[in-house]
């Protein structure tokens, strides 16, 4: 009973108890935090969706759904492409070098080369994601008179974006809105959620 | 006398209580499945008979084409190519096909499948869990001719099953081989003190036909003689029992009968790996933990250990 | 950096009793030093109690309790779709019925060294409502896969409340919600699964804890180490739980975990006893399984039910006996009240009644798993027998009897079994008569073992218990 207690030797075998059990805690605990990210499910339910845009009128947009968020698709003329370069002073940033944009759609037409004027964007605010209102008459005095040649108004706070959903300076949202991956299967028909690099 | 007892055959004849030409369970115990689900190409063969032949009635829809395609090792493009036809039955409204993470389900209506098969065929998902591999291989195995069911077949396992045998191309047709017992009663009725009727049984006669009908055997079960009772009172039932015990093909299918097995025990196999994907994984995962246990295992008790040295 | 730490600690101890509790019930609680194999049980139906609310909560992320989607959501969704979603329902399945087997082992610790008696009988108390709690909980939870045998196992349970005289069918259609088990049922159903019965089962635990810190641990040779202190205030045969009992545990969950990971991921279902094979095929109000039975764990109570045959029409007296079977065992501190706590000291007797309750209790659990064929019918009738004259045994071993005692009792006991069986002999078929007249020799044997062997020998003397613990 009163033999001396190795005090370094529990020392040493507490710790390692304590690391291995520590590890097999880590591996109890992955799978279970892991098993909140998206499922089979949700990931098939947030596969690519194909459009046809062939009856879409110049001006126009359609709405539709991809991952459960409104993808705005603008058949834009081309005096609306001219007049984007226009409106660059008036925005906090023209090149999209904040913004969330598949790289062949980082240009001032924010979309691929050789259809420039097809737009394919989220259509949620990035202030705190309303969906906005398409606004395409030009010269509106409440939404910036002289400086507004069409875009989209957010109702709920005020934010302005251009035709290609760049964002305008003093509005809310801090950056422009963003572009998912996106890529032509043939001419009238667009596949959403999917380009030459990613897949979704 | 002899009148009388053909006349009172020919009132107890009728009453030959036939019994359904059950599946001797001993002939089923001969019908073992043969699991192995590391082997892919099985599984592959299994998943083109269960697209091919099952899946335009069964639904699997708790599975994904995806996960069967990345299990398999089969190309996606190739699964979307080759698995999804079935698909093409069940569009979406919008007329857009499905994709390969879409769910293995079915186009037919369940109002379609009870009047054309009485019962919704079941969904496939987890069969092999609830029946057993053993089980679905006895049944996609002893498929034979019946004239009396609706679709022409009965089977052994399930005896008087709604589904036709999809498999009939392949494995051709087989015809079952029955052996017979007739039991012949000899009993004589009369009244008790109460006046209600009492069967007396005086002989009781066994048959055995083999399946060609020809009388193999005939034993006397029981016997008891009772003076007391008038000849003329003498009653004779008979029951006819059919035991399975065996098979004969009558027409050739596809396949050999050793190709057929195969081709069945893939299936199976196939089924018991749509019961439960994860199943290799998981096994492999409980190696890997088990081992580990044992390592905190010797740590722990090395830790007991040091400091129950105190207690004595 | 030890000194913030120690101004922290100070500040929260102003605060809180957080010191305080951890010297008062894990390093200056004092535990008997001789604790044996069978006291890992009670750490380890904790683990399992927090392994099941954790895997639960995971699980309720996934699941839908509606009857429409429930099935699938278990066999698609969990079971495929989500990462990792077999294994938190394969370890949420075995948990169940580990739980049960812990809590079993648990409990027959404290039948063995009479953890029950004076001053623990409300700890026992706490025991058996956790115990019936965690029955409630595992039969609600039964019914949330909606597979066939979770639908027909739930509509044969909720049907015995219609047995109650008067208010039966209304207090069945109350439960259920509906007139049948349904979608309303399985949402209050998982209401209570989830909610509900979890935190009652917590509130048992602290208080069963609790009630147990106040009087001291128990130990295998039944002797109050209280009685005997040294200078310092402390039981010469106690030792501190913290690190003695931590470190000890820590090896049982080790061992345990062991045994648990080699279900969960080389044999989940057990043989069809911790998954049932009826239970992969989805709910069919249509179809009853063939074989309808309850989990293992449930079998010993549902034999007891089974066996009882209707009286007056009526199937009430089965569900009397079944909770009757639970309920006495409430009262047993107050009806084994002999002086020596531990089988150790006891007569050899008491062992030999003891060991036939353990087989009682497994013959019951298998006869409740056996189709209800008239042969094993009259043996489960004559292992509820034996089941409840156990009780009765150990009131009259409460202390040493007159042979005239043993003796009377034997004959009363003996004739009481024989007339309980003549209006199930009077009128029955040849067969049933001989069964009875061969199977009544069941409960005779053991009224003989029991009550004739102490009035004979000398085996009914308890031997002197030591002052101090042995190993």
């Amino acid at each position: 009973m009163s033999e001396s207690v190795d005090t370094s030797k529990r020392r040493f075998l507490t710790t390692l108890t304590s690391v291995a059990g520590t590890v097999g805690a880590v591996g109890v605990a992955y799978p279970l935090l892991a098993s909140m990210a998206p499922s089979a499910r949700t990931l098939a339910a947030g596969a690519p969706v194909e459009v046809d845009i062939s009856k879409l009128e110049a001006g126009a947009m359609m709405v539709e759904l991809w991952r459960k968020q409104p993808i705005w698709i603008l058949r834009r003329t081309k005096e609306t492409l001219a007049d984007l370069a226009k409106v660059a002073d008036f925005l906090s940033d023209p090149d999209s070098a904040k913004s969330k944009q598949p790289g062949y759609a980082q240009n001032t037409y924010r979309s691929t080369k050789g259809r420039e004027e097809i737009l394919v964007m989220i259509g949620l605010c990035t202030h705190l994601g309303c969906s906005p209102k398409h606004r395409p008459e030009l010269g509106v005095a409440e939404l910036g008179g002289n400086t507004w040649l069409g875009g989209f108004f957010c109702p709920c706070h005020g934010s302005r974006f251009d035709l290609a959903g760049r964002v305008y300076k003093g509005s809310p949202a801090p950056i422009n809105m963003p572009i998912p991956p996106y890529k032509f299967i043939n001419d009238t028909t667009i596949l959403i959620g999917e380009d030459e690099g990613v897949k979704a | 006398m002899k009148n009388k007892l053909i006349l009172i055959l020919s009132v107890f004849l009728p009453s030959l209580a036939l019994a359904s030409g059950g599946g001797g369970s001993a002939l089923l115990h001969h019908y073992k499945a043969d699991i192995e689900l590391a082997n892919q190409d099985s599984l592959r063969n299994g998943a083109k008979l269960f697209v091919n032949y099952c899946l335009s009635c069964h639904s699997a829809a708790f599975m994904r084409y995806k996960s069967v395609a990345n299990d398999l090792g089969i190309d996606e493009k190739k699964a979307v190519e080759k698995m999804l036809f079935v698909a093409d039955f069940s569009k979406k409204t919008e007329g857009e096909a499905k994709k390969i993470g879409a769910l293995m389900t079915v186009a037919m209506r369940s109002e379609d499948a009870k009047s054309w098969f009485g019962n919704p065929p079941p969904d496939l998902s987890v069969i092999a869990r609830s029946r057993g591999a053993d089980w679905l291989y006895a049944y996609l195995t002893t498929f034979y001719l019946d004239a009396s069911r609706p679709y022409g077949v009965n089977n052994a396992q399930f005896p008087n099953v709604g589904m036709p045998h999809v498999l009939w191309q392949l494995e051709g047709m087989k015809k079952g081989l029955f052996e017979t017992i007739v039991t012949e009663t000899t009993y004589a009725l009369s009244k008790d003190a109460k006046g209600a009727e009492v069967k007396t049984e005086l002989k009781v006669e066994e048959k055995h036909f083999d399946v060609n009908g020809k009388l193999k055997d005939s034993k006397l079960v029981r016997e008891t003689k009772k003076s007391d009772v008038d000849p003329k009172n003498f009653k004779l039932e008979k029951r006819e029992e059919k035991t399975l015990i065996g098979f004969e093909m009558v027409q050739e299918g596809q396949l050999k009968e050793v190709e057929y097995k195969k081709a069945a025990n893939d299936l199976v196999n196939f089924l018991v790996y749509l019961g439960e994907p994860h199943k290799l994984e998981r096994q492999k995962i409980g190696v890997v933990v088990i081992f580990f246990l044992l390592i905190l295992f010797v740590f722990a008790y090395l830790l007991k250990r040091e400091y129950w040295k105190d207690v004595h | 950096m030890i000194k913030l730490l120690q101004a922290l600690l100070g500040w929260v101890d102003d605060r809180f009793p957080l010191t305080k509790m951890w010297k008062e019930h894990l390093s200056e609680y004092y535990a008997p030093k001789n604790f044996n194999f069978w006291y890992f049980f009670g750490s380890l139906a904790l683990l399992v109690l927090v392994l099941q609310i954790v895997t639960g909560i995971f699980l309720t992320m996934n699941y839908k309790p509606d009857a429409a989607l429930a099935f699938a959501t278990v066999e698609g969704n969990i079971m495929r779709d989500v990462s990792w979603g077999w294994l938190l329902r394969y370890m949420h399945s075995t948990g169940s019925s580990a739980f049960f087997i812990v809590v079993y082992l648990h409990m027959y610790r404290g039948l063995m060294y009479g953890s029950f008696k004076k001053p623990r009988e409300l700890l026992w108390i706490f025991g058996m409502v956790i115990y019936v709690a965690l029955m409630a909980e595992a039969f609600l939870g039964y019914l949330l896969p909606w597979g066939n045998m979770s639908y027909w196992g739930a509509q044969v349970i909720v049907n015995l409340f219609s047995a109650v005289p008067y208010v039966g069918e209304d207090l069945s259609v109350w439960i259920r919600g509906d007139f049948v088990v349904d979608d309303a049922t399985l949402n209050r159903f998982f209401a209570f699964h989830v909610v509900a019965v979890p935190l009652i089962l917590l509130g048992l635990v602290v208080a069963h804890i609790l009630a147990l810190h106040e009087v001291g641990s128990n130990n295998p040779d039944g002797v109050e180490i209280k009685k005997k202190k040294g200078a310092d205030g402390k039981p010469l045969d106690g030792i501190p739980f913290h690190p003695y009992y931590t470190v000890k545990d820590i090896v049982g969950v080790v061992v345990f975990l062991i045994l648990f990971a080699a279900v969960i991921f080389f044999m989940p279902e057990f043989n069809g006893l911790f998954l049932e094979h009826d239970n992969f095929v989805p709910a069919n109000p249509l179809s009853t399984p063939e074989h309808i039975k309850p989990l293992w764990y449930f079998t010993p109570y549902y034999a007891i039910l089974r066996a009882i045959p209707p009286m007056f029409d009526s199937q009430f007296p089965g569900v009397v006996a079944m909770g009757a079977a639970i309920v006495v065992l409430f009262f047993l501190p107050w009806i084994d009240r002999h002086p020596v706590k531990s089988i150790r000291y006891r007569e050899p007797l008491y062992t030999v009644a003891l060991m036939l309750f353990v087989v009682t209790f497994v013959v019951l659990a298998w006869l409740g798993m056996q189709p209800a064929l008239p042969h094993l019918s009259e043996l489960a009738l004559r292992f509820s027998e034996l089941y409840f004259v156990f009780f009765v045994i150990l009131a009259i071993y409460n202390q040493p009897r007159t042979k005239q005692y043993y003796l009377t009792w034997l004959a009363g006991l003996s004739l009481a079994i024989v007339l309980m069986d003549l209006p199930r002999y009077i009128g029955a078929t040849i067969e049933k008569q001989i069964l009875i007249r061969f199977s009544v020799f069941i409960p005779l044997l053991y009224l003989i073992v029991t009550l004739w062997l102490p009035a004979v020998t000398k085996w009914n003397q308890s031997k002197t218990v030591p002052d101090r613990v042995t190993t």
